[in-house]
């Protein structure tokens, strides 16, 4: 610390900030956007976050492939992404830059630990010059800072060893960064005390780290001056910050209590799926069992075991586990059993980008099994969306006996936005009965069960668990007869049971879509899933800039919305962004002979708000 | 939940499905031991479940009067998995031949062993596969020609409970089609322990592998070809006892009694907690043209799958009380606007 006078310093107000830290995966950035993150949610400001980390666990420190990167934009107004660009880069080493200079916008702030830019990391980095001293920086506004020196001195009075002193210059980074942008001290000390519990030691070296930083922002003559944005003006009410796979477990274990029903999940590791089963496991005191089973086979497997049983069943996974699944969803479609597949995309072919999103699972999803093998699909289109579409997902499933596809995405998943926490009453009841009686009877008059005898208005089968008297009854993958699901090879009757299970999938009730934007516009956006925030912003500037544009987002895509085709005629031009090539295009295509317009992108990162309205441009003039 | 399960008759357990498998077929004396057995059981049917993969064995739940599932090929230890961690009430069966249970699902099956879940699994070996004609099975021998083998099968075999004794599984029984009492007795062990046990069933295949068993399980060679665990006594064959085993270089090995004297036999311990021995006895036999252990090779306690995870929920809601959503949705903090 300085025995420096604080300077004053004016207090500038900007409307938002884009800040991304990055450096070596082991550096704590990941942590450290989190706090941020925190800290700027309880001032009110809305926000958004980009998480972004290496698929290895530990790559080679130093290098290119081992930087971790956190976006976090706040703001004073309402928004739907992470931003395109960021505006304030904080670089702990010269690979961090190298990776990331490219993503910030020109004139852009860069905070760089000086300490790291040694030989060794500026030629790990592929540096041949130092690019604090070459002119790499020329056009931003930069500001090196010695972190790990001051950080080292910082904690040294506490007794922490040089080597263990380094590891907290992160909290050197938050704390400057909290002082740049006005944020209060006071919860991070509260989070250093419960995240570091019982270690004396590192929460010294933590908070003797952060306060470092955040005077070396006051006293050091570096900086200008420092910022405050204002809170947003949000809708009043409690809320919390989360991200998508949160949003999603706690919508399962909701959907277990709207319908009465225990939950179980069947799920076997796979990135970025694994943290709703991180999520479910915690939640044993719902009765909520989770089961790690030995692949994504048995993990399907069970799940139909389990919904057999009666629980309220699910699977979750991504696309490679969706493809070991198909035979088993197979059966939940013969079997007419609620089950909830859930598919957290990245990119393929095979292991392909692990941590990158993609929405290139659409197809499989529709027709990734063998024979006639139709399944519900919903794809939630923000990362606190994921609740809602959970519960939606199980009513279906309930509804109708069916499995369900939810489709979210790693962007979803990882990212998280404030989100006005729900009134639990207004929850809907997706509660279904099981069968207890007979429905049908025998020559003799003698009361029998039809397993298949379907509901005439949502052709569902009766949901009989074993344990019911009387009711025993066997089902199986075998094409079965309608009505009493005794084994059938009978022509006629399979004909029968596919229109059946086709028509069952058709008529699941789904809410018309709704036009978003300006109504009266010639010009239409076409979305599904995770695009929903970038096209939404995207709509705002072309407004902005005196366009007309309208918005039409998809949650269910099987069946789609009864209006779709009506809503989309009456567009000239319809555009459809989408992190594939062009799946849900030809779903369009094919089913309506509506001739939209593919807009695609598959290089593991979500479509900025930039590249989205400049499509809409090229569009409109073409037309 | 103490209710007296209703008195049943054989009868009371068959549907009404014309049962489809070749006249002469094994699964015939299995399903009618089943079937003389569950009354005898005194469980209800409908607290009873039969779960199968895919297979001629796989057929097996349509003709039993429970509830029942006919699965996917390979998969029913895993859809019987969670089945039982949904339901650890019911009384859970599971059927499936060597290629369902050793092949397609193996890796279900030794998981399911490994876990202990509470499932009674009986595990049809006829060496051979029949639903699709013929083909060699995992437990065919080396050089058994078929359609798909010409020139002799080139695999090595498994011997399940070999396998089911490597997967450290609690109950571990052999039996054969060719008598009822004894099927009735494994099935009536099975049902009697508590988590995993697996049965081999020594089944005849008379269309695609007649008289696979033959030189062990028909009558006149039963004798000299079938060594019958029995617990706490000696391990002894032949029609007078004649031949016994030993355990000799970490090895079981077949003696004639004369020999070393019945004090030198091994006495069957199927309780020892170490699978060792139980894994000697079943490497005893190459194959059934040899004398081969049947009976019970391993029963032991361990804790069982469900029971644990049952005892988890118990514990979490103990902890933190009964799962409240509201309180759910704030565990991250929250912030009023």
């Amino acid at each position: 610390m300085t025995d420096t006078a604080p300077r004053e310093l004016p207090l500038q107000e900007l409307a938002e900030v884009i800040i991304r830290f990055a450096g070596d995966s082991g550096d704590g950035m990941q942590l450290t956007g989190d706090q941020f993150t925190s800290i700027s949610a309880a001032l009110g400001n809305d926000l958004a976050t980009l998480p972004e980390f290496p698929a290895e666990i530990r790559a080679p420190q130093g290098t290119l492939a081992g930087v971790s990167a956190f976006q976090v934009r706040i703001s004073d107004f309402a928004i739907t992404t992470p931003g395109d660009a960021p505006t304030v880069l904080v670089a702990m080493n010269p690979a961090a830059l190298k990776a990331q200079l490219k993503n910030l916008v020109q004139g852009g702030a860069i905070i760089v630990n000086t300490d790291a830019f040694n030989e060794r990391n500026l030629e790990k980095a592929g540096y041949e010059s130092n690019p604090l001293e070459d002119g790499t920086l020329d056009g931003y506004r930069s500001y090196p800072v010695p972190m790990s020196q001051i950080t080292r001195d910082a904690v040294a009075e506490h007794g922490v060893k040089p080597r263990d002193a380094e590891r907290s210059k992160n909290f050197f980074a938050l704390g400057l960064i909290s002082w740049m942008y006005t944020r209060p001290i006071e919860p991070t000390m509260e989070f250093i005390n419960t995240k570091f519990h019982g270690k004396e030691l590192v929460i010294k070296a933590n908070e003797a780290a952060f306060h470092a930083g955040y005077n070396f922002g006051e006293t050091a003559e570096l900086f200008e001056s420092h910022y405050e944005i204002k809170p947003a003006d949000l809708p009043s009410g409690e809320y919390t910050n989360v991200n998508g796979n949160t949003a999603l477990a706690w919508g399962c274990a909701a959907a277990g209590q709207l319908a009465r029903l225990p939950i179980f999940l069947g799920s076997y590791p796979i990135t970025p799926a694994s943290d709703i089963l991180h999520d479910l496991s915690e939640l044993k005191h719902f009765g909520i069992r989770t089961f790690q089973a030995e692949d994504e086979i048995a993990a399907v497997a069970s799940a139909v075991g389990a919904a057999f049983g009666g629980a309220l069943s699910f699977t979750t996974t991504s696309g490679p586990g969706v493809a070991l699944k198909g035979e088993g969803m197979g059966l939940a479609v013969s079997l007419e059993l609620p089950l909830i597949v859930i598919d957290i995309q990245r990119g393929g072919p095979s292991t392909g980008l692990p941590t990158k999103p993609e929405q290139a699972d659409l197809m499989m999803a529709m027709y990734g099994r063998h024979s006639e093998s139709p399944m519900p699909i919903i794809a939630p289109r923000s990362p606190a969306d994921c609740f809602n579409v959970a519960i939606e997902a199980c009513r279906i499933a309930l509804r109708y006996r069916t499995p369900v596809m939810l489709l979210s995405d790693g962007y979803l998943a990882t990212s998280s936005e404030p989100w006005l926490l729900p009134d639990i009453d207004s929850l809907p009841d997706i509660g279904v009965d099981f069968h207890t009686g007979f429905n049908g009877t025998n020559e003799d008059g003698e009361g029998i069960f039809l397993p298949y005898l379907r509901d005439p208005e949502t052709l569902a089968r009766p949901w009989a668990i074993p344990g019911t008297p009387d009711l025993m009854h066997r089902i199986g993958g075998i094409e079965k007869e309608d009505g009493t699901g005794n084994i059938s090879y009978d022509p006629e009757n399979h004909q029968k049971m596919v229109d059946l299970r086709a028509a069952k999938i058709e008529a699941v009730d789904v809410p018309d879509v709704e036009v978003a934007g300006d109504m009266d516009a010639d010009f239409c956006m076409l979305g599904w899933g995770s695009t929903w925030g970038a096209i939404d912003a995207a709509v705002e500037r072309l407004q902005q800039a005196g366009k007309k544009a309208a918005h039409v987002h998809l949650t269910h895509l099987n069946p789609l919305p009864k209006n779709l085709e009506e809503v989309l005629s009456k567009f000239e031009t319809v555009i459809c962004p989408e992190m594939n090539a062009g799946q849900l295009v030809n779903l369009i295509r094919a089913k309506y002979l509506l001739d939209i317009k593919p807009v695609n992108k598959m290089n593991g990162v979500p479509f900025t708000t930039a590249e989205i309205e400049s499509a809409a441009l090229k569009a409109m003039e073409a037309s | 939940m103490t209710d007296t399960p209703t008195r049943t008759e054989p009868a009371d357990w068959a549907t009404d499905q014309e049962v489809r498998w070749c006249p002469g077929c094994g699964d015939y004396s299995i399903l009618t031991a089943m079937r003389m057995l569950m009354p005898e059981l005194e469980v209800d049917r409908e607290k009873t479940v039969f779960i199968s993969g895919i297979g001629c064995a796989a057929r097996f739940p349509y003709y039993m009067n429970t509830y029942g599932m006919h699965g996917i090929h390979g998969r029913a230890p895993a859809i019987a998995t969670g089945l039982a961690m949904a339901r650890p009430d019911l009384d859970i069966w599971v059927i499936g031949g060597d290629g369902d249970m050793m092949s397609i699902g193996g890796n279900h099956l030794i998981h399911a062993l490994r876990r202990n879940v509470n499932l009674k699994i009986l595990l049809f070996n006829n060496m051979i596969y029949g639903l699709t004609k013929g083909q060699f099975s995992p437990t065919s021998e080396v050089g058994k020609v078929t359609k798909s083998s010409p020139m002799g099968s080139l695999d090595a075999p498994f011997n399940p409970v070999s396998v089911a004794l490597g997967a450290e599984a609690s109950f571990v029984a052999r039996t054969h089609d060719m008598d009822r009492q004894h099927m009735m007795e494994m099935f009536r062990r099975a049902h009697e322990h508590k988590g995993a046990s697996i049965v081999e069933v020594f089944q005849n295949c008379n269309v695609f592998n007649d008289g696979a068993f033959e030189e062990i399980t028909k009558k006149q060679n039963r004798d000299g070809n079938l060594i019958s665990l029995e617990q706490g006594k000696p391990i002894q064959f032949g029609a007078d006892g004649e031949f016994g085993v030993v355990v000799e270089n970490g090895a079981a090995k077949i003696v004639a009694v004369a020999d070393v004297g019945e004090a030198a036999l091994l006495v069957h311990d199927e309780t020892k907690a170490d699978p060792s021995t139980a894994f000697m006895l079943s490497r005893l036999s190459r194959g059934p043209f040899e004398p081969t252990p049947i009976g019970v090779f391993r029963a032991i306690e361990r804790i069982e799958y469900a029971t644990s995870s049952t005892a988890q929920l118990a514990m979490a809601q103990n902890d933190k009380g009964s799962g409240d959503l509201s309180t759910l949705l704030r565990s991250r903090g929250t912030w009023q606007v």
